[in-house]
This record gives structure tokens, C-alpha cells and sequence, in this order.
């Protein structure tokens, strides 16, 4: 599958997507956040940075620019469209999932491997795992503590649409493996119509053995539609 | 105001004024001697250092840019792929202001390796400050400077996108009222990408893009040639402000442009010294000139003066030199990257920098003069008074009559100034770019660079520094470091290709500082010699003193090198046991003189090190490449500060680590202290499966370095014997202590 890896101005993990997507055997290209064409089978990428420098709130700007118009257009004709770190904070800001990510408890900006459980298979993104699967996958960001209100909490558990949570070496949902405070230890939601991935992780950052591990790979096969289909 | 009275004011001496009115021929104005102050400043010519600088070797077949030709040093990686790599100081401005005075010093050394024609792919950092954990207003001020650098870093380098994969950090009382924030940048190019700084032909416009010039960091270049005193907090306007978005912006913008054929004649940052510095340099190394008009230079404020103008150094600017009637493209290429891009001049064959404001000239200055032709000092040097006084070493007066060694190295583990350095790599993206192989904590880091036709070069990365050594005994313990970095390199399998030298010390006017740095250089100098190791640049900062008194002389060394083909890259920690600990290099411990123990557990600082072994440490690093080339080799540390138990602590405090057994020997009238504390002798510890001892035994042989089994991996526990010393700790405990240590140090409010 073809991906368009959107990039902002101050994004710095387009090229570590693209670079990702050809080792798992797609196609990627990078597409400026000022053009507004994205092709009807393809997938779109928000990727991991620091967009307009995010002085502002992380995403908050770059849900004005011309690309993003195009992108919920995409999302709302049921392309697949993930947001990683800095793109799951456009995604909330851009109302195509919803919450936000704010600073982290600690204050603290973070990178680390962390582990993450599988919620669900019930997703093209999750389609490679079973349920309760564990994943170590890095975070690096300092605004990745999602908080929505009780209702869309409630909301996002009922419909099974946490598809990420932190967890400890045991797999357990507990506070010590939670690495910013989310609500729910949520690290990664989808909508409704479960094509649209938001998700403070980064599974671009292993899918290869030198970087580390291989547990990112099925998350982004999967978005791809390759192995298991739901 | 006379001119001579207002060079004197900018900090000019009256010889140097003499020597501008005698280059000019005639009187300077205010705004020239403004250039002159920042330009002839230690900061930017090197006036007090450069004899010394001259005796580093710097030339070798793997030199592309030599040391002093441009912004930075670059070697060849081979397959064609080159390495531009420097490191440079912000210690004056983190002082000040501790956030945006690491955050512009990330800043500054990134322009520096792009301006190369490279993308930068990995930052380190060496920081040194005053204990952490002291009481009262000292400890609360080093604490904030901590936090505040680090922060700094995190947010300037995160934001850029490039991984900050390793360094060091420092806490003693000798940098409490001079914390030290070194920086350094590597950036991989090929080597038709290489970039010159040089204005040349005749008409080519000038260009000044990036962010607006503003009064930020007026002088900062003179700022940095001077002591710290109470008064500068005084100084904060000199101290810059940085935006990482823009410089981040900036370098895919400057990228982009490189991209084009044939387009881009010269580049240069605008970093110290800002347009003048540029401008002069620029034309200076071209052998041309330029004029400039500064009414077209994007300005951020409202009548802001030539003079400052000519000093602001406001971060994320450059100055592009490209071939007339291609100017159209550039301005293209910026304005998709949302960057100011301002015709500000051109090039001209009059050797001068002509500075116009309104058409009317502010300033005509040879450019040589002022970039080249500063005044070289030969400054006096004596051996400090109480330097063989602070050399002895009584060890029956300090070490108890029974050593206690459990509790000694427990206090080692308890330390901030040996605890784990996670709670600071953790603020860094250290993984972006997706070329990290070996992450921080180790000895070495290792990145990937991708090969022009596919595949991999792999590169490894230390920083070094040790002003315990360098104080104790500037010219051994300066050659004892670069040692050291090129173990670290071995440890990873990597042969040391290029050193970049970050030199801090104290005011060189004072001869017993200035000795110390003469040792210093050819300390490093011989050990470069030695290792075939070209210095191919660096910073030199001076006045590193406060009221309290000057730093301990640091020089700080970046190496990096190339990872040898067939090498498999082994981790720092022990594993989950049944594997053999093997000794690598010397037995004894070459004695506590100048040791991390004797401060850490006993207070003290005293002794020397033991003389460096260079041809033993040569032999032992080939012998660890040639050992990380066989299969069974599970890791392999550096035994550095601390001696061989701190290093064996190390193995078993990794995440998952198994405990191990070990019989550390003691040489005849060593005590047992000297046998696992000492730290003056180049060893390396590698744990390996049984089925490898053999292999290795036959491969130190061959090289003519010692090779000792100590004992073996696993379980929960560290049990140590050195000759009638027998002691155990249990791994949790040592991993608590040493992961909590400097967290508790750091939130302790």
C-alpha cells in the first residue's frame, strides 16, 4: 500500500516513516504541508515532531494548514489515516479523535522504550496481535498525557476503541507503567469508524532488530491492510 | 568618547588598538572597533592559545577539512560518506542563564556541522557543575542549572530532531560558581557535499537568511573572553535566545539549497560575532571582499544601530553566497520554508569588509585584519606553587586500617556523581532519525549511516573529559583522557578516526593556569600523535573562574571513529548469567592517586596518576576489536573512574542484569582499596560464553596483553575477593541505589 507521510514544518519523524514503511515492503512519499492532494487508496501518515514549533499546544496550528482539509476528507471516506506522537496531538486538535495530550505528569519531556497492551484485535492497527499482546514500543515526547472528559471516556472503553494501553513487564495496568499520567493509561485510541489511529508510541522506531526490536511492525502492517484482516 | 578610550572600554588592549590604527591608517571608528573587540577576542582568534593549538598534529589520510579551515573538521568514513563533527562550549551564557544558554549552544554547534554541507545526526553533551546535593543556597543554585541545561538541550535538540545519544556528566565543587556546558555535533555527508566558507567571485550576491536580527547576545563573543563576576547577571543581554523550530527550518532549508548544482558559492554561520564575523571571514578566505548594506538586513526590532547590528549575534542565521542571476532559486527555496532571505550585498575584489547603512559608509575594515591578523600572545607559564604539594599522597592517613570495602562501594552506588545518568538521557530524544544503535549509558554510542548504493557504515562517538586527572597532573591526565575515549571507541569495535578538543580553563593571564594548559595541549598532543588521531578542530574557552576561583583545567575530547567490519556490538551490562568475566590490559590498578574514590568516599583530592601506558593501551584496544569480532562475546566496559569494582557494579546495575563472582587480584603491598579503586591503568572487563575464553586467551597472547579470568555471571548477587577481602551485595540493592541516586539529588528541594 501506498502511504502519504504529511510533513509540517518542524515534523522530524517523516523521514524515519518513510525509511520504515519501505523495510516492511511499502510505498511512502512525502507530501508538504501546503499541498492538498491525497490520492484515494492511499494511507496517510501525521508523523512524530515538533509542527510550527508547537509554541502554541502541540498541533494546534498545524490543524489550519491546507493538508489537513484533505486529510479529513481521507478519514471521512474511510482511508486510513495514523497519527504517531505530534500527529496523534494534530488528530486531536483537528476533532478527528477525540481528548488531548497534555504535559506530561513529571513536567518532563521523555524517551524510553515502554510497554503497551494490546486491547483489542478488532482493528485493521491491531489486526497482527491478540488480545493482551504486549509491546514494547518508545515513547519520546513531553505532551503525551491523554485526557478527555468521563462521557468520551466511557465512550472510547464501551466501543473498544482503546487500542494501546501502558502497562508494566507484567502487562499490568498500573500507575509505575504509565509514563505520563494518561487517563486510562491510554497510549493509543481510533474512531469510530476504526480507520483513524492516534497514538503517543512510536512504531516506526522498531521495526527493525538494530533499532532495538520488531514489536512496531504488525501496527503498521496492519494499517497497511497486509496479514490479518478484520 | 576617543576612540583609544572606547577600545579600551570594549576590552582592547592599547598595543592591539595601536595595531588597528596602524592597519587602518588612520583613526577607527566606534563601529570598527566594535568588530575588532568581538573579532580579536579569545573567543574568536585564539590570541592567547594559538601557539599552543599549533603543536596538536592535524593532518592524516583521513583529514577532508583540516582543523582551523572552516566551521568544522570532517574525515573520511569511507564508501565514500565523510563525518563533520566539532564541539564547542556555551559555559559563560548557561551561567547566566542556564535554558537558553545550553539551548543556543545546541543551536550554535548545529549551524556550525550544516554549514558544512551535512545533516546533522547526533548531539553529545559534557556538563560539568558543583554538587548537587550541597546544602543551602549553593546546592539550590547548581540544582536549577542543572535542570535549567538540561532542559536547554532537551528542547533544542528534541525539537530539531536529532538524537542526543550520549556524553557526560559531572558534579564537583570546582565548577560551582563555573558550570561547564560543552557541546557536540556530527553530521554525515558525502564528500562531493562538502561545503567552503569562502565569498568568491566578483558580483556574486550576498544573502542573509534565517530569523531577524535582534539586540539578543550583543557582543556575546567579548562576554565569554572575560571572567564570571558577581556583576554577570549584568550580562544577560548577552546571552542569546534561540528558536529550534526555525533552526530546524534553517537546516532542511540550507539542505535543500546544497541539493541544487552548482548553485551555493560559500556559506557560513552567523554564530559568535554574528555579520561581522561572517561577512570578514567569508571574504577573508575567498581572498575578496564584500560590501553590505545593513537598512536591508531583516531586522526584528526598531532602530537598532550599526554598531548593533554588527554585534547582535541572534541565533539561526546565515550568510549564502551564490552565483548571480540564480538568486531567484534560493529565495524560492526559503520562502517555502517560511525563512527571512535578504539580498544584503555582494562580493567585490577590494580585500575589505564596507558596511553601508542608508547608502552611507559605517564601517571599512581589511577583511584580513580582522579575521586573521589578530595579535598572538606568548603568555607566561609557571608550574603552580602547591602543584607537588596537592601531588603527594598519603594513603595511611586517609584509608581506614581495616578496609571496608562493602560500605565504600555502596557510598560509590548512593553518589549523584556516579549514579546512573537515565534521568538526563531520558529528556533527550535520543532515538529520532532511526540511526541509534547504541544508545546512551554505554561507553560508546553507535549510529548507522546509510551508504549511497544501500547498507550501513557504522559509527561509534564518545566525549571525554577529566579535571580531577588534569588538576592532579594537567599532561598525564590529559593524555590518560584521549586514552580513555579511544578504550570507549574500542569497546564498540570502532577504530578512532578524528578528535575534536573542547579546552576549559581559567584566565590565561594567570602563568600557573596558562602552565596547565600548555600541559594540557601537549598531553593530548603526544597522545594524539600516538594514536594516529588528527585533531581536526574544537573551541577553546578561557576565563572560566568566578569569585570563588578558576575551574579544574578540563579539556574535553570528542572521538569518533568507524566500526570494523565483522564486529558485533555487544552491550555494557552483564547478561542473565553463565557466562565467564575476563580481564583485558593490566593487572594493578596504577593507584588511587587523583581517583573518583579518594573524593568520592574519603574527601579528598590528592596523589597523580600513574604515567600512561600508550603503547599497552594501543595493544589492548586492537585486541578488543579483534575480540568483538567473535561470536560469544555478550559485553564489554570500559574500567574508568571507580577502578575495576565500580566498572564490575556497572555490569550487574543494567536492567535485567545478573549477578556475578569475581577474584579482583591484588598485587604485592597494593591494598585492597588501590587493587579495585584504582583507576590509573587502560583495562577493559568483557564477559564472554565459556566456549570463548580459549579464542580470547590465544588473541591477548598474540597481542601481548594480559588477560585474566576473574570468575563468572549470575545470580541475585556480587560477591568480590581481593586477597584476604571478601565481600557481597546484593544486585537490587547496588540497582536501587545507583537508578535513584541522582533523581533524589536533583528533586530533593
Amino acid at each position: 500500500m501506498r502511504f502519504a507521510v504529511v510533513q509540517f514544518p518542524g515534523s522530524n519523524c517523516d523521514q524515519d516513516c518513510v525509511h520504515a514503511l519501505q523495510v516492511l515492503g511499502q510505498e511512502a512519499r512525502l507530501v508538504w504541508h501546503e499541498e492538498t492532494k491525497i490520492d484515494p487508496e492511499e494511507g496517510v501518515i501525521l508523523p512524530g515532531g515538533f509542527s510550527y514549533g508547537d509554541y502554541l499546544r502541540c498541533g494546534a496550528i498545524a490543524r489550519f494548514s491546507p493538508i489537513m482539509k484533505s486529510v479529513k476528507q481521507a478519514a471521512e471516506r474511510g482511508q486510513v489515516v495514523v497519527g504517531i506522537c505530534n500527529g496523534f496531538q494534530i488528530l486531536c486538535e483537528a476533532g478527528l479523535l477525540p481528548g488531548a495530550l497534555t504535559r506530561n505528569e513529571g513536567l518532563h519531556f521523555r524517551c524510553e522504550p515502554t510497554w503497551i497492551r494490546v486491547e483489542t484485535p478488532a482493528s485493521r492497527f491491531t489486526s497482527h496481535y491478540g488480545t493482551g499482546e504486549m509491546l514494547k514500543i518508545p515513547i519520546a515526547h513531553g505532551e503525551g498525557c491523554y485526557r478527555a472528559s468521563p462521557e468520551i471516556l466511557q465512550e472510547l472503553e464501551a466501543q473498544q476503541r482503546v487500542l494501546f494501553r501502558y502497562c508494566n513487564a507484567e502487562g499490568q495496568e498500573v500507575r509505575e507503567g504509565n509514563p505520563n499520567g494518561s487517563s486510562h493509561n491510554i497510549a493509543g485510541i481510533c474512531n469510530n469508524g476504526r480507520n483513524v489511529l492516534g497514538l503517543m508510541p512510536h512504531p516506526e522506531r522498531c521495526c527493525e532488530a538494530e533499532m532495538g526490536g520488531v514489536d512496531g511492525r504488525g501496527i503498521l502492517l496492519g494499517a497497511a491492510g497486509v496479514g490479518r484482516k478484520i | 568618547m576617543k576612540a583609544r578610550e572606547f577600545a579600551l572600554k570594549l576590552g582592547l588592549t592599547e598595543e592591539e588598538y595601536g595595531k588597528i590604527e596602524k592597519g587602518l591608517a588612520r583613526e577607527p571608528n566606534e563601529n570598527e572597533l566594535g568588530m575588532f573587540s568581538v573579532m580579536w577576542s579569545e573567543h574568536c582568534s585564539y590570541k592567547n592559545t594559538r601557539r599552543e593549538l599549533r603543536k596538536f598534529p592535524t593532518t592524516g589520510p583521513a583529514v577532508l577539512v583540516k582543523a582551523g579551515e572552516e566551521n568544522a573538521g570532517v574525515v573520511d568514513a569511507g564508501d565514500g560518506l565523510a563525518l563533520a563533527y566539532k564541539i564547542e562550549s556555551h559555559n559563560h551564557p548557561s551561567a547566566v542563564e542556564p535554558f537558553q544558554g545550553a539551548a543556543t549552544g545546541v543551536g550554535g554547534i548545529l549551524r556550525d556541522i550544516f554549514t558544512m554541507g551535512a545533516r546533522p545526526v547526533a548531539f553529545m553533551d559534557s556538563l560539568r557543575f558543583g554538587r548537587p546535593e550541597a546544602k543551602g543556597e549553593a546546592g539550590r543554585r547548581t540544582r536549577s542549572l542543572i535542570k535549567g541545561v538540561v532542559s536547554g538541550i532537551s528542547h533544542y535538540g528534541n525539537c530539531v530532531g536529532v538524537p542526543t545519544v550520549g556524553g557526560e556528566l559531572v558534579f564537583d565543587p570546582a565548577y560551582e560558581g563555573n558550570p561547564l556546558v560543552n557541546v557536540f555535533c556530527l553530521g554525515t555527508l558525502r564528500h562531493d557535499q562538502i561545503r567552503r566558507g569562502a565569498a568568491k567571485g566578483v558580483g556574486n550576491p550576498v544573502f542573509y537568511v534565517g530569523a531577524k536580527t535582534g539586540r539578543d547576545g550583543l557582543a556575546g563573543a567579548a562576554f565569554a573572553s572575560r571572567d564570571l563576576t558577581e556583576e554577570s547577571k549584568a550580562d544577560r543581554p548577552a546571552v542569546q535566545v534561540g528558536d529550534p523550530f526555525v533552526g530546524k527550518l534553517l537546516f532542511e532549508a540550507c539542505l535543500e539549497l546544497y541539493a541544487k548544482p552548482d548553485l551555493v558559492v560559500g556559506v557560513q554561520d552567523m554564530g559568535a560575532a554574528g555579520l561581522t564575523c561572517s561577512t570578514c571571514e567569508t571574504a577573508s578566505r575567498g581572498g575578496s571582499g564584500i560590501e553590505i548594506e545593513l537598512d536591508q538586513v531583516p531586522q526584528r526590532e526598531t532602530g537598532m544601530t550599526p554598531y548593533e547590528i554588527l554585534l547582535s549575534e541572534s541565533q539561526e542565521r546565515m550568510l549564502i553566497i551564490v552565483h548571480k542571476g540564480r538568486e531567484k532559486e534560493l529565495k524560492d527555496i526559503f520562502a517555502k520554508w517560511g525563512l527571512d532571505a535578504a539580498e544584503i550585498g555582494f562580493v567585490t575584489e577590494t580585500g575589505k569588509v564596507v558596511v553601508k547603512a542608508a547608502g552611507k559608509v559605517v564601517a571599512e575594515v581589511p577583511a584580513r585584519l580582522l579575521a586573521d591578523d589578530a595579535p598572538v600572545y606568548e603568555r607566561e607559564a609557571k608550574v603552580p606553587a602547591k602543584l607537588a604539594e596537592r601531588q603527594k599522597l598519603d594513603l595511611k592517613k586517609i584509608l581506614p586500617a581495616q578496609p571496608k570495602v562493602r560500605e565504600d562501594l555502596l557510598k560509590l552506588a548512593a553518589s549523584p556523581a556516579t549514579g546512573s545518568r537515565r534521568w538526563v538521557w531520558n529528556q533527550y530524544d535520543h532515538m529520532v532519525g532511526l540511526r541509534t544503535v547504541v544508545r546512551p549509558g554505554g561507553d560508546a554510542a553507535v549510529l548507522r549511516i546509510e551508504k549511497s548504493g544501500g547498507g550501513w557504515v557504522h559509527v561509534a562517538m564518545t566525549l571525554d573529559g577529566n579535571g580531577r586527572w588534569c588538576a592532579q597532573d594537567p599532561r598525564e591526565g590529559s593524555k590518560a583522557l584521549v586514552a580513555e575515549a579511544c578504550r570507549n571507541l574500542a569497546c564498540a569495535g570502532a577504530v578512532p578516526l578524528g578528535l575534536t578538543d573542547n579546552l576549559n580553563y581559567g584566565n590565561p593571564h594567570d602563568p600557573e593556569i596558562f602552565w596547565t594548559l600548555r600541559e594540557g595541549v601537549e598531553g593530548m598532543a603526544e597522545a594524539c600523535r600516538f594514536f594516529d588521531l588528527p585533531v581536526t578542530g574544537g573551541n577553546v574557552s578561557l576565563y572560566n573562574q568566578s569569585p570563588a576561583g578558576p575551574i579544574h583545567p578540563t579539556p574535553v575530547v570528542g572521538v569518533v571513529g568507524k566500526v570494523e567490519e565483522g564486529v558485533r556490538l555487544v552491550g555494557g551490562v552483564f547478561g542473565k548469567g553463565g557466562g565467564v568475566v575476563l580481564l583485558l590490559g593490566a593487572e594493578g590498578g596504577g593507584g588511587l592517586g587523583a581517583s573518583l574514590y579518594l573524593q568520592e568516599v574519603h574527601g579528598v583530592l590528592a596523589g597523580k596518576l600513574g604515567k600512561v601506558d600508550l603503547e599497552g593501551e594501543k595493544k589492548l584496544h586492537g585486541l578488543m576489536r579483534g575480540v568483538l569480532k567473535l561470536a560469544g562475546v555478550r559485553a564489554a566496559h570500559d574500567v574508568g573512574e571507580g577502578g575495576i569494582l565500580w566498572a564490575v557494579a556497572e555490569m550487574v546495575m543494567g536492567e535485567g542484569s545478573a549477578g556475578g563472582e569475581v577474584t579482583i587480584p591484588c598485587g604485592q603491598g597494593e591494598r585492597a582499596e588501590e587493587a579495585l579503586f584504582g583507576e590509573g591503568a587502560g583495562r577493559i572487563l568483557v564477559e564472554v560464553e565459556e566456549g570463548v575464553v580459549g579464542e580470547v586467551e590465544r588473541l591477548a597472547g598474540e597481542a601481548g596483553v594480559g588477560c585474566k579470568r576473574l570468575g563468572v555471571t549470575g545470580g541475585t548477587e556480587l560477591k568480590m575477593v581481593c586477597g584476604s577481602v571478601e565481600e557481597k551485595w546484593g544486585v537490587r540493592e547496588l540497582q536501587k541505589l545507583f537508578t535513584e541516586s541522582l533523581p533524589r539529588a536533583l528533586e530533593g528541594e
